[in-house]
């Protein structure tokens, strides 16, 4: 299998100038390879530095300093509009709150990443519902977010997140709006989604979700405090 | 090139339907944003509307001059200028007989030169049984050409006779209106009518053409000129009308006027001391007396237009807060800045176009209400229709960037944060 470097992070730093001589050092060195179809899960208490990490590793933010190179190529010095590429062709995002455009229906919710694309009409469509089927939506293309279950909605960003076949899979707390069976389900998917060959990055600050993972990564006032294998990972297949 | 182009096409066609779609889900709102440009060039567009109707009226020979017609006078018709400019165009002397009679002889480029001469005051107009027109009948003596001149038909009886014309029969020609009044249900040739105690024998009536500028211009008796210089005598202002060939009709004009001008010792280098009216002459100083009305409603729709910019404005700054979290998924996603700027102008230009659109229409709605009035035909001003889309597409734009720029610049992770 490929084993290529997707993330390689290298004494990356965040400082945050709060004003005047005050400053807040959000990220103080953290190095970290990530590699593809890998599943890490970040950790790690608030303040920790881990929603800074994430940002910068979504590229939508730039570090301080340090060096970012995503598939080799060095995005830690690039501009808002080649980030916003980088982040339309090469990251899908699941987020929390999942973050759907409210008044658009699901396909146009997975579409969006294809229109900045550049992605015809017709294509765009075919890919969107065909990534819906993927997370089990096929017959729900046209329901709004507030017609949908939080499961379904995570489902919906799940499939806009990949429709653009992403090199990582960028989830900040994927469950931490759904109830615990639906939260499984949605762990289900992702251990899927990890099977057929995407690499997972998964940003939690709970045991039981980061679990899943194959390696764990602790953040600790903005650095890397143990980044380690887990030997006995559970598995859910069933709810 | 071409694949850059298409590219563009392609993000403009899609960040119109997602500003379409953003309208529409805000209906409400976009519908009392749209109202205030709507106001803005229904005022615009209405009264250019109105204006055109007027003109083409003037144009469309349903006025008292005929096709290639034009007509020489002291005074022109509607005055402008100053004060001491209409006291000058009052104090013109008159065109005599012999002056128009001299016209008429040398006038070589005219097919005809009618004469004639009003009654400075309307008449009241007598029939037999004693039945009697409102005093607002115009009497004027004519000559057979001024038939032509006019564009008048005879649809009951006849012209004057030549003897007629000759000897001074007192004959008289009715117009529509008095017909009307007089005889609305008996024929009135052979008739006999009664004017300042003159009687009069009915030979003929001219045909209705339907009245414009409010009616009037068929209430008239003609008689001969002569006729008319029996009774009144010769000492009078006199008119002409004079009617040329469809590409002759500069150089008439340039003709009779060196004529009038030799005849009535106008030095040269000094203006005209007589009127020639033409339909051009008459749009042309219809659109002079109209010009600050115009300019007038375009300073109001202007300011009206600002007001509505402003609307926008604050209605798109109101819809790119709230839209914060929408922004920052789009970036997250992939959007780029130029990518959200679009889409926010894209709106800004929508609006305001469809709020443009209605006023449009409600503009030629309204200023065509005067063609029914009038009972003349519609006119759609293309010109301020096209001013005035494009001006709704400036004020989208104007009013549209900052927003924009200011959706474009959102930080996308406090954006996502944003509740």
């Amino acid at each position: 299998m490929d084993n290529s470097v997707v993330i390689n992070l290298k004494e990356i730093k965040k400082i945050y100038d709060m004003g005047g001589a005050e400053e807040v050092q959000a990220l103080r060195g953290v190095s970290v390879e990530i590699h593809k179809n890998e599943y890490v899960a970040i950790m790690g208490p608030s303040g920790s530095g881990k929603s800074t990490l994430m940002n910068i590793i979504g590229c939508l933010d730039t570090p301080s300093s340090g060096l970012y190179e995503f598939n080799g190529v060095n995005v830690s010095e690039m501009n808002d509009n080649q980030l916003a590429k980088v982040r339309n062709k090469e990251i899908g995002f699941v987020f929390q709150t999942f973050n759907l455009l409210a008044r658009s229906d699901a396909l146009h919710n997975v579409e969006l990443p294809l229109i900045y694309a550049g992605v015809t009409s017709g294509e765009r469509k075919r890919l969107a519902r065909e990534a819906l089927n993927h997370v089990g939506l096929g017959d729900r293309v046209h329901h709004k977010p507030n017609e949908l279950s939080g499961g379904q909605r995570q489902r919906v960003a799940v499939a806009r997140a990949l429709v653009n076949r992403p090199s990582i899979l960028l989830a900040d707390e994927p469950t931490g709006n759904l109830d615990s069976k639906t939260g499984d389900e949605i762990m289900i998917l992702f251990e899927e989604l990890h099977h057929q060959g995407n690499t997972i990055i998964l940003v939690t600050h709970e045991e039981y979700i980061a679990e899943h993972a194959h390696r764990i990564i602790r953040v600790r006032d903005g650095m890397v405090e143990t980044d380690e294998r887990v030997d006995k990972r559970k598995t859910v297949t069933t709810v | 090139m071409t694949g850059a182009l298409e590219t563009f096409l392609h993000e403009v066609r899609e960040s119109l339907s997602m500003a379409l779609i953003s309208l529409r889900t805000n209906k409400l709102r976009s519908i009392l944003t749209l109202l205030g440009i709507a106001v803005g060039v229904f005022s615009i567009i209405g009264v250019m509307t109105a204006m055109g109707v007027l003109i083409s009226s003037i144009q469309n020979g349903m006025t008292f001059l005929g096709a290639n017609t034009f007509q020489v006078q002291r005074t022109s018709p509607m005055m402008t200028g100053d004060i001491n400019e209409r006291l000058k165009m009052m104090n013109r002397r008159r065109i005599t007989y012999e002056q128009a009679v001299q016209v008429k002889e040398f006038a070589s480029l005219a097919k005809a030169v009618g004469i004639f001469c009003y009654l400075e005051s309307p008449k009241v107009v007598i029939a037999e049984g004693g039945k009697k027109t409102n005093p607002s009948i115009s009497v004027s003596g004519r000559e057979i050409e001024s038939f032509l001149a006019n564009n008048w038909t005879i649809d009951n009886g006849r012209l004057f006779s030549q003897s007629e014309l000759n000897s001074g029969n007192h004959v008289a020609i009715l117009g529509a209106d008095v017909v009307t009044k007089l005889y609305p249900k008996t024929d009135p040739i052979g008739q006999t009518i009664k004017v300042d105690g003159h009687k009069y024998q009915v030979i003929g009536t001219v045909q209705s053409r339907g009245s414009v500028l409010g009616g009037g211009d068929e209430s008239f008796v003609l008689i001969p000129l002569s006729t008319f210089f029996g009774i009144y005598g010769k000492n009078q202002e006199f008119s002409f009308k004079v009617q040329a060939d469809a590409l002759a009709i500069d150089d008439c004009m340039e003709q009779v006027r060196g004529i009038l001008r030799a005849v009535r010792h106008v030095p040269p280098g000094e203006e005209d001391d007589f009127a020639i009216i033409s339909n051009d002459s008459l749009i042309t100083q219809f659109s002079e007396f109209t010009k600050y009305l115009r300019l007038g409603i375009i300073i109001v729709s202007s300011i009206a237009l600002l007001a509505a910019g402003v609307g926008i404005m604050n209605i798109m700054l109101v819809s790119v807060t709230e839209r914060t979290r929408e922004i920052g998924i789009r970036k997250a996603v992939g959007a780029r800045k130029n990518h959200i700027m679009t889409q926010f102008i894209l709106e800004a230009i929508l609006i305001s176009q469809l709020g443009g659109i209605i006023g449009i229409i409600l503009g030629i709605l309204g200023g065509n209400l005067l063609a029914v009035v009038m009972n003349t035909t519609a006119v759609i001003p293309m010109d301020w229709v096209l001013i005035g889309f494009l001006t709704c597409s400036v004020v989208g734009v104007v009013f549209g960037v900052y927003p924009a720029w200011k959706a474009a610049n959102l930080d996308p992770i406090e954006s996502l944060r944003y509740e």
